[in-house]
């Protein structure tokens, strides 16, 4: 008799999901589905507010990574105001905002190797759930979780010193910024006490991702052949080609290597990317228009970028870079589970970027805002933590926003997650007739790679535990698992 | 010659001239009482009640209440801040206030005052009253559902000749702030800008100026409402 599993809800990540496993009359794995179970309406609501308020509006979509929703609104509204994009607000304006972002990254790719997938690193896929978890680490291994909180902590500072808050600040405005980076501030960050300086933060990132690389050496078949499928990869790169997460343009490429969108100014995304609605999620669907639905989906991220930039600007990171691609022989890198090296290479990159940043004279500035000729639309795209985030918005002649649409990184990740939980569910629940613990967990690890934060892909409020489901070709439930 | 009068603020010995109102006298003695629909130098308008004190045993307006020789006034009561903390309330649910996206928030004396008085959740149910916002003249952003009809504008904001550039429109639940399109399609940037302060909440707000001030660096991210009129005599 068919069965259809679902797993509900999935635990470990930002947000709130579910799985359901169809299986057919011999127990075969036939779809999984990813459903992304919540709905808020952000694009709707901030229609007829005034247009300076969205960067700090729409950042409450997320308490995770609030900065990218507020610096890609505030760059979609630098088009507003006639700043333009990238070097189109003063050097000031510019890298107070890049530090910002970097800081975003760094706390956030900490919190999510430490906090979120170290337990099953550390402490092995199979250990009892009870201990698999960010206490689990810090009981058995108390130094390396410390390092995780104080890593947080450094990029949460890095936030409050540019925003003006840890979370949801008010630090980017249209054209500029509201502040910039005081004496002290800065001297905070670069040489205060250890540890919380960054040369110790550079020093913990290395740490972190050598510690991944030995994992990797000893595990290296269950992390190769864990969920390995080809796709497309799209991100921003710099105009040259550089690792960018701030700003730049966007590039796509296939399994091969092969460049299907290159160089093309997001101003334009809509004329590249289309998204597609389906029935059983709330969260849509996009692809790359001239390859279709089929196609055209991508994925974005850790792994996307490292495989559409060519280099990464800064010298520890690019060493790690070189022994990153090797692996692959410099194609494209498919293995799901290389987004957590991929991520850990970015954490190093965001530290060394962060200490040029505060190295930087243009910081105590007093040249903060610049603004131009106005427009009535502006696209805004970053590269958040977990992948290119877009915001799109039109005003009126009365300053009111009058449409709003935004793709936030796990969407874009949708199909991709959705293809990664199916490849798990067959190698490990094909002619299974219940679920045990290992395949949950499976399931989650794969969902859990891609750091998804399913609140901000619908919009929505609220955490994400695991729940799965396990149904017939009836329909009937026939073992319903929630954490 | 002005007469000098004497009386007391919750036993402190106080000194104005007579008929000064008492809440200009109070801060003049370095008291703060809370207001919301008072400027000085403003014809009193007595609206939002949120200076009511006690004078000799009776609830009165200090906004409107000349001083008198012998006054006994209580203020600073747990009974008359329990009052205050209720109307600041009843304006937080009868208007739709969102602090987080507000350009306004930390230098909001409604928002201030939520803080001062501790208010957590309010005891009155939300009205979510439905006002539409006035987008249309050049420098101002009315957002009417942010007004609590303290009337500082109306009273404070006219054009060359005297005209007010702000007006109430229809009466009890259906009463909202509106703006003369004529007038304000001609008012200087300094004009703007003093009612979008005279404004003790985000109703009235100057356009594309927002979030210009840094957290940190606004009117009461440091100090608590008062603090300023309470420093003065200590």
């Amino acid at each position: 008799m068919a069965q259809k599993v679902t797993i509900e809800p999935v635990t470990r990540v930002e947000g709130h999901g579910k799985v359901t496993i169809h299986l057919d009359d011999n127990m075969n794995v036939v779809q999984t589905r990813l459903h992304v179970v919540e709905f808020r309406g952000f694009e709707r609501f901030v229609q007829g507010r005034p247009y300076w308020e969205a960067p700090v509006l729409v950042q409450r979509l997320c308490g995770i990574c609030p900065v990218s929703h507020h610096l890609a609104a505030a760059k979609a509204l630098d088009v507003i105001v006639g700043a333009g994009t990238g070097h189109g607000l003063t050097p000031t304006g510019e890298k107070m905002r890049r530090l910002m972002h970097y800081g975003q990254i760094f706390q956030s790719h900490a919190l999510h190797f430490f906090h979120l997938c170290s337990p099953d690193f550390l402490l092995g896929y199979d250990a009892d759930p009870a201990i698999r978890n960010v206490v689990g680490v810090a009981i058995k291994f108390p130094e390396l979780a410390t390092q995780g909180v104080l890593m947080r902590k450094y990029g949460q500072e890095i936030i409050a010193v540019t925003a003006g808050k840890k979370i949801h600040g008010t630090g980017a405005i249209p054209g500029g910024i509201n502040k910039n980076l005081s004496i002290a501030e800065r001297d905070a960050l670069l040489n205060g006490p250890a540890p919380l300086n960054i040369d110790k933060m550079i020093e913990w990132a290395d740490a972190a991702l050598q510690l991944f690389k030995d994992y990797y050496m000893k595990n290296r078949d269950f992390v190769d052949n864990f969920a390995y499928f080809p796709s497309n990869h799209l991100s921003l790169v710099r105009k040259d080609g550089a690792l960018d997460l701030y700003h730049g343009v966007m590039r796509a490429v296939d399994a091969e290597g092969n460049k299907i969108l290159n160089d093309v100014d997001y101003q334009e995304y809509y004329n590249y990317i289309e998204e597609e609605v389906r029935s059983w999620s709330y969260m849509k669907f996009p692809y790359i228009k001239h390859l279709g639905k089929e196609k055209g989906w991508y994925r974005v991220g850790p792994l996307a970028r490292l495989n559409t930039a060519d280099f990464i600007p800064t010298p520890m990171a690019q060493k790690e870079f070189e022994i990153y691609k090797a692996h692959t022989n410099g194609k494209p890198n498919n293995y799901c589970l290389h987004t957590h090296w991929a991520r850990l290479i970015e954490l190093l990159h965001s530290a060394e970027v962060i200490r040029d940043l505060l190295r930087d004279p243009d910081l105590q500035k007093d040249d903060i805002v610049t603004k131009g000729t106005k427009k009535f639309e502006g696209v805004g795209l970053i590269e958040a933590p977990r992948g290119t985030l877009f915001h799109h918005y039109k005003i009126n002649e009365n300053d009111q926003i009058t449409m709003a649409n935004l793709i936030v990184s796990t969407t874009n990740n949708n199909e991709p997650m959705n293809q990664s939980v199916n490849f798990v569910a067959k190698k490990m629940m094909n002619g299974q007739a219940t679920i045990t613990e290992p395949m949950k967990n499976a399931v989650e690890i794969a969902i859990r790679a891609y750091d998804p934060c399913l609140s901000c892909a619908t919009h929505a409020l609220g955490k994400m535990p695991l729940d799965i489901k396990l149904y017939n070709a009836k329909g009937d439930v026939l073992d319903h698992y929630r954490s | 010659m002005s007469e000098t009068v004497k009386f007391t603020i919750d036993g402190k010995e106080c000194t104005a001239v007579k008929g000064q109102l008492l809440i200009d006298a109070a801060a003049d003695n370095g008291i703060y009482i809370p207001l919301l629909c008072h400027m000085r130098d403003l014809v009193p308008a007595g609206s939002c009640r949120i200076c009511t004190c006690k004078v000799n045993g009776r609830y009165m307006s200090a906004c409107t209440t000349p001083v008198e020789p012998g006054m006994n006034i209580e203020s600073n009561t747990a009974e008359l801040n329990d009052i205050r903390k209720a109307i600041v309330e009843m304006l937080f649910v009868e208007g739709n206030h969102f602090c987080p996206s507000c350009e306004k928030s930390g230098n909001c004396d409604l928002q201030a005052l939520g803080y001062k008085y501790q208010m957590m959740v309010p005891r009155f149910p939300y009205a979510f009253e439905r006002r539409e916002l006035e987008a249309s003249t050049p420098k101002i952003f009315l957002e009417k559902n942010r007004c609590i009809f303290c009337k500082r504008c109306v009273r404070l904001i006219k054009d060359e000749q005297g005209r007010s550039i702000f007006a109430f429109k229809g009466r009890g639940k259906t009463l909202e702030i509106n703006i003369d399109k004529k007038l304000a399609a001609n008012m200087s940037d300094d004009l703007t800008m003093k009612a979008m302060n005279a404004c003790p909440v985000g109703a009235i707000l100057k356009k594309e100026v927002g979030f210009i001030n840094s957290i940190g660096t606004r009117k009461y991210d440091k100090e608590p409402i008062g603090s300023d009129i309470e420093k003065i005599h200590q």
